[in-house]
């Protein structure tokens, strides 16, 4: 492990960190502008032309706001909380391929952080761990609705992952992998797994939403019956970090959606434009990145269209519809490729 | 040498989290500890590389018993004020039994012979496809065995959890 190896993979994730966090940034104003459209109005439009300033007056009325702290509160699990939460909302950009890679100099650059073999593994594990952030803040504010938050976060997001992970299950089989490079790689040109697997697609794309604490599934949060949910108490950079996290998390949801079933940095026709290896990537990238805004922009679409389940729809849903179609997915996908390796 | 580096930053944090849990006074705290142990054994697994075991282990105790043990112990709200007395007698006899226990633990360890099999960075069997292997083949019965048992488990908690069923 050379020097030059580290400091470029610090350079790459620095990218990758400093790409999330525009990206977030701007879906804010992209969501408010969205809802706009949808509601029949203009939507931000003062701050600078179309409002492209508004996502920085924002962050600056957020850092500059009073900083409140509940008296009764558990003042180190106070800041650990929205802390905790936008850590882990980072961390998985570790594992997903953002293009392929860039051959300089005769070496080869992979333009993703981590290729760890047990990439969708990790992934997994980093959602999971996901819900402490929420639940450590709701439950240090001393506040009973941003306990009731905070539960109902929990409980939502243990039995969505549930139903996330078989549906996964399905398209592991059929890669053979769980390598998430390997997977974007076997989606060469368009055979991509969403024709393979739309059942579990559709599935990912639910569980997701609800993971995101995302519309129709934003029950945590839900303002008419626990005001802010878990974050009723905070105030400041720390709302923002709460805040922030979600557009990040929907970020990160939609490059994994695209990663897994559309293809990633694939996309059709790419063997027959005789571009260049580098060209290719480079061009891949941009694919990817149109790929994600697509799927950041459905996530918003759903929000403003589909009103919020009650919570007894939203465990039912989860437990008694979603998570056995997908092992009804998982038998059926065993029992096809069963059928085509014995023909 | 950098991995010998990593084995005691995380060897000492895995150890002044466990006496954490013991220590703290708020049992909230208690369980984060404990999932931050949890998180540096996940770390001894990656260096012994064994990740597969290393993220099932995050995904399984940090993910989701943790997070119930969490859920727990905010709904049950144990604070410091409503902590019980405990009995001096039963302190003394929890101290002897613990140090018991503490020579029981350095007997075994002392007559068990640690032989270094092979340079763990070296072995493949932490791997997931190995795993799957070994798994899958050689220990097939047992593995079956296992997965009905924890059926059992399931079906268990949710006869415990369903109070009108019969």
């Amino acid at each position: 492990m050379s020097i030059f190896f580290i400091l470029y993979k610090l350079i790459l994730a620095s990218v990758i960190l400093l790409v999330s966090l525009v990206i977030a940034m701007y879906s804010t104003l992209i969501e408010r502008k969205v809802a706009g459209f949808f509601q029949d109005r203009l939507g931000p439009n003062r701050a600078g032309v179309y409002g492209i300033l508004q996502p920085l007056a924002d962050g600056l009325k957020l850092f500059f706001k009073e900083e409140f702290m509940p008296n009764t509160a558990d003042k180190f699990l106070y800041i650990l909380g929205p802390s905790l939460t936008m850590m882990v909302a980072l961390l998985t950009s570790a594992v997903i391929p953002w293009g392929d890679s860039l051959v300089i100099g005769g070496t080869d650059y992979s333009l993703q952080i981590a290729d760890i073999n047990i990439g969708i593994l990790y992934v997994f594990a980093i959602i999971s761990v996901g819900v402490y952030g929420i639940m450590i803040g709701g439950w240090a504010s001393n506040n009973k609705y941003a306990l009731m938050g905070a539960v109902r976060a929990a409980s939502q997001m243990i039995s969505y992952e549930l139903a996330m992970g078989m549906s996964i299950i399905a398209l592991v089989m059929m890669s053979g992998t769980l390598s998430l490079n390997e997977i974007v790689q076997q989606q060469h040109g368009f055979h991509w797994k969403v024709f393979y697997q739309p059942f579990a697609f559709v599935i990912f794309i639910i569980c997701a939403f609800a993971e995101c604490n995302r519309s129709p599934f934003d029950l945590p949060e839900c303002e008419t019956e626990l005001i802010g949910g878990y974050h009723t108490e905070y105030s400041s950079m720390k709302l923002g970090f709460y805040l922030f996290a979600e557009y990040i998390n929907m970020f990160i949801s939609s490059a994994m959606i695209s990663a897994l079933f559309f293809g990633g940095y694939n996309f059709p026709f790419m063997d027959d434009l005789g571009l260049s290896h580098n060209a290719l990537t480079i061009i891949g990238t941009l694919v990817f990145f149109v790929k994600i805004t697509f799927f950041g922009f459905v996530f918003m679409w759903i929000r403003w269209t589909l009103p919020r389940f009650r919570y007894d729809q939203l465990m039912r849903l989860g437990w008694k519809a979603l998570l056995p179609l997908a092992i009804l997915n998982v038998i059926i996908t065993g029992i096809v490729m069963m059928i085509q390796n014995h023909v | 040498m950098f991995s010998e580096y990593l084995f005691f930053i995380i060897s000492i944090a895995a150890i002044y989290s466990a006496l954490m849990v013991l220590i703290s006074k708020k049992p909230i705290h208690s369980v984060l500890y404990l999932t931050l142990c949890f998180f540096a054994i996940a770390g001894h697994y990656i260096l012994l590389n064994a990740q597969f075991l290393a993220v099932v282990h995050i995904i399984v105790y940090a993910g989701a018993i943790m997070v119930l043990f969490l859920f727990t112990v905010m709904l049950l709200n144990l604070n410091i004020e409503n902590d019980f007395k405990k009995p001096r007698l039963i302190k003394f006899a929890a101290v002897i039994s613990g140090s018991i226990f503490f020579l029981l633990m350095i007997a075994v360890l002392k007559s068990y012979d640690i032989a270094i099999v092979q340079n763990p960075a070296l072995t493949q069997i932490g791997l997931v496809k190995n795993l799957g292997n070994v798994l899958f083949k050689d220990y097939l019965l047992p593995f079956e065995i296992t997965s009905i048992l924890f059926l059992a488990a399931m079906v268990g908690a949710v006869m415990i959890g369903k109070k009108d069923i019969y």
